[in-house]
């Protein structure tokens, strides 16, 4: 059903975006980590307490649900492809291992989301060719997903495409890919009708877990791809360098005037850490360069999990970044020490550390100031700010195969929250915590409703 | 009915620059494009460059659809062209009820060709021609008449539309601001298939 007036969290701006109110209710991706038949699940958080509202199942078991997104947002309002009567009201849910994809309908009962369409694998393969969904963005035509493999879980992983109003896969997005075979994320500077892609690694060398010949080989992702946006055309490559291994998230300026943005790097295999680069355009190039490294921290070989006990340290594992939506503030989630960090990146290439909280990790096992007695594993990962920048939602799962390495004891999950004060600083919310230790399940991404600070694209300057 | 002297009667023109006042409150059809624009560049002078290709490409989609109509006149008779005006018109109406599109051509970055090409198809995909072809239909016989007559009307339609386009791409990007658009930008569709679908009624009844 269309709207008369245009669907109310949809903003021209970012800075627009900042003004809305606060969120109430999250959207929780559920992994059942047991393999036992048992459905992964999307929960419904209530913001105000942390409680619990409901768990929807899916209907069928194995899926490994990870990222999600919403059917449309605010780049609905941009002025060569408007539909702005359309209402941000399904969440598009891919299953990673399955490769199904599922819509919930979450306008009824914002509290009890319902499902409404399966789109089953079989489908998503005839289609696209591609397999193993991940990101979901809402883009100004239609909803872009990408996939990490072909059919056959080997390369090329790209992305397709989905029919804004029955959902189906419309096909392939690239009409030209160049040299791109890897693939991990995606997303774009709409003001400069550009495209950027990043690396994990195929199906193929990634479900079975970590692989420490694939890390010591350089064979991992390590490359940014640029795209045309409206030619579908691969551009050019930004190579970060072989030994920056797993090139993961991307956070462009959210302002489109702005052609710089941010993506993280998991490990480095000379010295075990983290780095943090800007990519940017200089003369019609576009080049990234280094901004953060965050080092790996020595620690006892008895506290460290098989495949770590040879270095002596634990790698801070940056495997989530997150930007306001001022392009102010970026989060990074360091879910090997149990770590969050916040830097002000205001200049892009001069990030200044603003603030650091400690959860989990692998060997600081922090614990959460609302259950001091107990140590927490697996760290800060998924992060989520909300759309006015005031707040911080984070979960603690990575991915079933590789949370059963660094984490052999078994992930126990848990959502926490911090405040982000106005110097950048980062501050626990004592109060908040949700547990999912009795669900048993392990919680990935978070969506806020009405948006957040990933959700949304803008072709309208800050 | 026959026309008077004139190529065109008052009442004619004042419901042409009507549609064209209409037609260019439309955020979809350019304004809010050449605002777009304007922000980016952070000039007033890109709004203003951006508006001739997007009026000209609107005028293009309305120009076509009346000389295509106007051969149709030359050649069968008037009644049988009404009729089959009548029907084109509000067929297309309903299928904008029933059918919505996402048009996909260009982005943020457009030459100036591909601006006016971005608003032929616009205006061609919404039937802004067809909106004004009814009241075309009136009186006129041989081809110099009614290529006239067509110019003409394609004329005060662009001049109505250009300056609307202006007055609010000016307003918006001086005074506004875009978020105005969060309340104020109503779903024309609804309006537009009644305007189509009234239009096509018109051209039965004359």
């Amino acid at each position: 059903m269309a709207l008369i007036q245009p669907d109310p969290t949809f903003y021209p701006s970012a800075r627009d975006a900042m003004r809305a109110p606060k969120e109430e209710l999250a959207y929780v991706a559920l992994l059942d980590a047991e393999g036992q038949g048992r459905p992964d699940g999307l929960a419904t958080i209530d913001l105000s307490n942390g409680s619990i509202v409901s768990v929807a199942d899916m209907p069928n078991a194995g899926d490994e649900l990870h990222h999600f997104g919403w059917n449309v947002c605010s780049a609905a309002l941009c002025p060569y492809a408007p539909h702005p009567h359309v209402e941000r009201r399904y969440l598009v849910l891919p299953g990673l291992r399955s490769s199904r994809i599922y819509v919930f309908d979450v306008k009824d009962d914002p509290r009890r989301p319902r499902l409404v369409k399966t789109i089953e694998p079989e489908t998503v393969f005839e289609k696209t060719g591609y397999s193993r969904p991940h990101t979901v963005h809402c883009g100004t035509d239609a909803i872009y997903v990408s996939a990490l493999g072909n059919v056959d879980g080997d390369a090329p992983g790209g992305v397709f495409t989905l029919d804004h109003d029955t959902f189906e896969p419309k096909g392939r997005w690239e009409a030209d890919r160049g040299p791109q075979e890897l693939h991990y994320d995606f997303w774009w500077h709409l003001g400069n009708d550009t495209m950027i892609t990043s690396e994990w690694g195929t199906p193929n060398q990634i479900e079975a877990g970590p692989s420490l010949d694939l890390l010591v080989g350089r064979q991992y992702g390590h490359r940014l791809h640029v795209w045309d946006l409206t030619k579908r055309r691969h551009l050019q490559e930004i190579d970060l360098g072989d030994q920056h291994q797993m090139a993961l998230e991307l956070r462009p300026a959210h302002d489109p005037s702005k052609t710089h943005g941010f993506v993280n790097t998991v490990i480095s295999v000379e010295d075990l850490s983290a780095n943090i680069f800007t990519w940017y355009q200089e003369n019609g190039v576009w080049k990234a360069k280094k901004i953060i490294t965050i080092p790996a921290e020595p620690a006892d070989a008895d506290l460290l999990p098989e495949p770590l006990k040879q270095f002596g340290a634990v790698p801070p594992l940056v495997t989530d970044i997150s930007l306001t939506l001022d392009d102010r503030i970026l989060l990074v989630s360091c879910w090997g020490t149990g770590e969050l960090k916040a830097y002000d990146v205001s200049e892009p290439f001069s990030p200044r550390e603003t603030g650091s909280v400690r959860v989990g990790g692998i060997v600081g096992r922090a614990a959460h100031p609302a259950h001091p007695e107990r140590a927490l594993n697996g760290g800060p990962q998924m992060v989520e700010a909300s759309r006015d920048g005031r707040r911080v939602y984070f979960s603690n799962s990575l991915y079933r195969s590789w949370d059963d390495v660094f984490y052999p004891d078994g992930v126990s999950s848990w959502i926490a929250k911090v405040d982000i004060g106005d110097d950048g600083s980062l501050t626990l919310d004592e109060d908040f915590f949700v547990d999912f230790a009795s669900d048993g399940r392990r919680a990935h991404q978070i969506r806020l409703q009405g948006g957040d600070s990933s959700s949304d694209s803008y072709c309208f300057p800050s | 009915m026959n026309a008077p002297a004139g190529l065109m009667d008052l009442t004619s023109v004042l419901v042409l620059a009507g549609l064209g006042a209409f037609h260019g409150l439309n955020p979809a059809m350019g304004w809010l494009f050449a605002v777009a624009l304007g922000l980016q560049e952070r000039s007033r002078a890109a709004v203003l460059r951006a508006l001739p290709p997007i009026v000209l490409g609107h005028a293009g989609s309305v120009l076509v659809t009346l000389a295509l109509v106007s051969l149709a006149r030359l050649a069968v008779p008037p009644k049988a062209v009404s009729y089959g005006v009548a029907a084109v018109v509000c067929g297309f109406g309903i299928w904008r009820i029933v059918r919505r599109r996402h048009p996909r051509w260009v982005g943020m970055r457009v030459t100036r060709w591909q601006l006016a090409g971005w608003s032929f198809l616009m205006a061609t995909a919404h039937g802004a021609g067809l909106m004004v072809l009814p009241i075309t239909l009136r009186g006129g016989h041989g081809a110099a008449v009614l290529a006239s007559q067509s110019l003409l009307a394609t004329a005060v339609h662009t001049v109505a539309m250009l300056s609307t386009v202006t007055a609010i791409a000016l307003l918006v990007y001086e005074k506004l601001g875009v978020a105005v658009l969060r309340k104020a930008w109503f779903n024309l569709d609804l309006a537009w298939a009644v305007a189509l679908v009234g239009a096509g009624a018109f051209a039965a009844l004359t």
